[in-house]
């Protein structure tokens, strides 16, 4: 009866893996392939029938714009979290401290912000970028990526404020710090793991963006991984299979093992954010 | 928890509630700015007649928009579509997650590597994925055809047959299906790891006394597991809900809303029409039909999950 329960274990934890990482593997074989091995109806596509060639990886950084695509995503994404960072920590201690019973029922509130989605917005974001003439430059996504980013880091830090016993930041208090010397000091070093989560998720929400970042940047140099990759390697009809999926490797893969190994961190971000956020 | 009325010590002074102002108001305004703002401009531009070229609103034309974009083909499809594959991938991850959750909750030799594995779906940007499995489901080169022609499940005499490929986003079925698949498969890691905080959170000693009591697996799971974990199922549900419903990127990068209109998506058709057609008011009044909808589910999901906590704090 154990063994079986172990081998029923294993092999649950084997098909959720396999259908994880499936569509990986295969990313990451077609990206060594020749095109004459790629494109023959014949072949086994999981082996390589012509040795395997760095051909299309150099392409991708030697002959598109994939470089400055990564620049703008990651200088765009450090820009987003910090601005999250400034807006959320704040107003989620707020909202659970300082604002009386209000502030700690507003998880609803925050809820209802994230329940309109960028695919109702872009429209009317549209004509506000243009109008601020931001349009085509990366400024126009450090605007309004926080709005994803802002409501969303806000009710997870909220759960973190509430989980945290008040006593002491009252001790704080009573021995003589302002309620400002008590955040900075008190509550802030020890909410470090909930916004660690935020940052986090404020960044692979900005990076995954693809309506904003489409509709706002047209030009090649403004764009992002996420709307340039694919305007820049499907040209019409023409796929660059290879260099599409080695693009798609070399973003994922490094974050992959980021998120990964802080998994119980992010898992125990949710731990105080969600049940909390979901009662008020 | 304490009210403001019975905090003993250091109760909210107006000092306090001053500074909990300043240290909320820069998140309040940019929201209002960012969100609020343009989303009455979103309706106010449903009523006009702005387009690309004339962006300015003025010219009313009350609910014209609406009756305009409701009459079209592609409408009724979009809201078909957009309902069926959210709630499709709602049930499909949710029920998922609760078994990768389950698994994960165990201690078990390798588990970083299989958490990195297991996390990978999540970490591509969404437009990558897409372009991930618009080549994993190719017309011509995929290896899932070329899978199922080894095992003789496709081709010539088979019973997927008589062809040599399946076509999945050529065809409205399947192309809904693959669809519900990759979105599974892109948020299944984020439901997982909602569901596990929650699965970390019940006492371990009900577990310990279920197991001393006799039960088996499927038995705890159904009668502990679950209804424990339910409040936070309603959330990791939401967030699915909305990523999916929201969501245009997985239909513009594989099926592209076809064959025709068979697999067209509010999200996907809302742009389609506001910026690649130019009607800026007609798009802005699809996107606007989600709204009602999200909302009703939020509030379901949210209604569920405060009943299962309360009824959970009484027992």
């Amino acid at each position: 009866m154990r063994v079986l329960r172990r081998l029923g274990f294993y092999i649950a934890l084997l098909l959720f893996t396999l259908f994880a990482v499936f569509p990986i593997v295969w990313m990451l074989i077609t990206t060594f392939k020749q095109d004459g091995d790629l494109y023959d109806i014949a072949n086994n596509p999981f082996l390589y029938n012509l040795p395997p060639t760095l051909k299309h990886v150099t392409f991708l950084f030697t002959d598109t714009n994939f470089p400055r695509f990564l620049w703008n995503s990651v200088l765009i994404g450090v820009i987003v979290v910090i601005i999250t960072l400034l807006l959320s920590v704040p107003a989620a201690y707020s909202l659970s401290r300082l604002v009386g019973r209000w502030g700690e029922r507003s998880g609803v509130a925050l809820f209802l912000v994230y329940l309109i989605p960028p695919t109702l917005l872009f429209i009317p974001l549209y004509q506000i970028v243009t109008f601020l003439r931001a349009s085509n430059t990366v400024w126009s996504l450090i605007l309004v990526y926080p709005t994803i980013t802002v409501p969303f880091c806000t009710w997870l830090l909220l759960g973190f404020f509430k989980s945290m016993p008040r006593e002491l930041e009252e001790a704080a208090l009573i021995d003589g710090c302002s309620r400002w010397q008590a955040f900075v000091r008190v509550a802030l070093p020890l909410s470090l793991p909930g916004i660690a989560t935020c940052i986090v998720f404020a960044f692979a929400l900005s990076l995954s963006d693809y309506i904003y970042a489409t509709v706002f940047v047209s030009s090649a140099a403004s764009r992002t991984l996420s709307a340039g990759v694919p305007s820049e390697l499907i040209r019409g009809d023409i796929y660059f299979w290879q260099s599409l999926m080695a693009a798609a490797a070399i973003v994922t893969i490094p974050l992959a093992v980021a998120y990964g190994l802080l998994f119980d961190r992010l898992v125990k971000g949710f731990q105080t954010g969600a049940p909390n956020g979901a009662d008020a | 928890m304490h009210s403001p009325e019975t905090a003993p010590t250091v109760g909210v002074g107006d000092r306090d509630r001053l500074l909990g102002w300043l240290m909320l108001s820069p998140a309040l305004l940019y929201i209002a700015a960012l969100v609020g703002l343009p989303f009455f401009l979103a309706i106010a531009l449903s009523v006009t007649s702005a387009t690309v070229g004339d962006p300015t609103i003025h010219g009313f034309v009350g609910l014209q928009n609406f009756v305009h974009v409701m009459h079209g083909s592609a409408f009724p499809l979009a809201l078909r579509n957009s309902v069926i594959v959210t709630v499709a991938t709602l049930v499909f991850t949710l029920v998922l997650a609760t078994g990768e959750s389950e698994l994960l909750a165990r201690h078990f030799r390798g588990k970083w590597l299989v958490q990195i594995l297991l996390i990978l779906p999540w970490a591509m940007p969404v437009s990558l994925a897409g372009v991930d499995w618009l080549w994993l489901l190719d017309s011509e080169f995929s290896p899932v055809d070329w899978l199922l022609r080894q095992v003789h499940l496709l081709g010539p005499g088979t019973p997927f047959g008589p062809a040599n490929h399946l076509y999945y986003y050529g065809k409205e079925w399947l192309g809904l299906g693959s669809i519900v698949v990759i979105n599974v498969w892109r948020l299944l890691p984020l439901a997982t790891l909602i569901v596990l905080a929650g699965r970390t959170s019940i006492p371990r000693d009900i577990f310990e006394q279920a197991q001393v009591d006799g039960a088996g697996f499927f038995r705890t799971l159904f009668s502990i597991t679950v209804p424990a974990l339910l409040p936070i199922l309603m959330v990791a549900g939401m967030f699915t809900a909305l990523l999916v419903f929201g969501d245009m990127t997985v239909t513009a990068l594989t099926t592209r809303g076809g064959p025709g209109y068979a697999t067209q998506a509010l999200p996907y058709w809302a742009y389609l029409k506001g910026i690649d057609g130019g009607a800026l008011s007609e798009g802005a009044a699809v996107a606007l039909f989600m709204f009602p909808l999200l909302l009703a589910g939020a509030i379901l999901a949210l209604r569920i999950a405060y009943r299962a906590e309360s009824q959970g704090d009484r027992s």
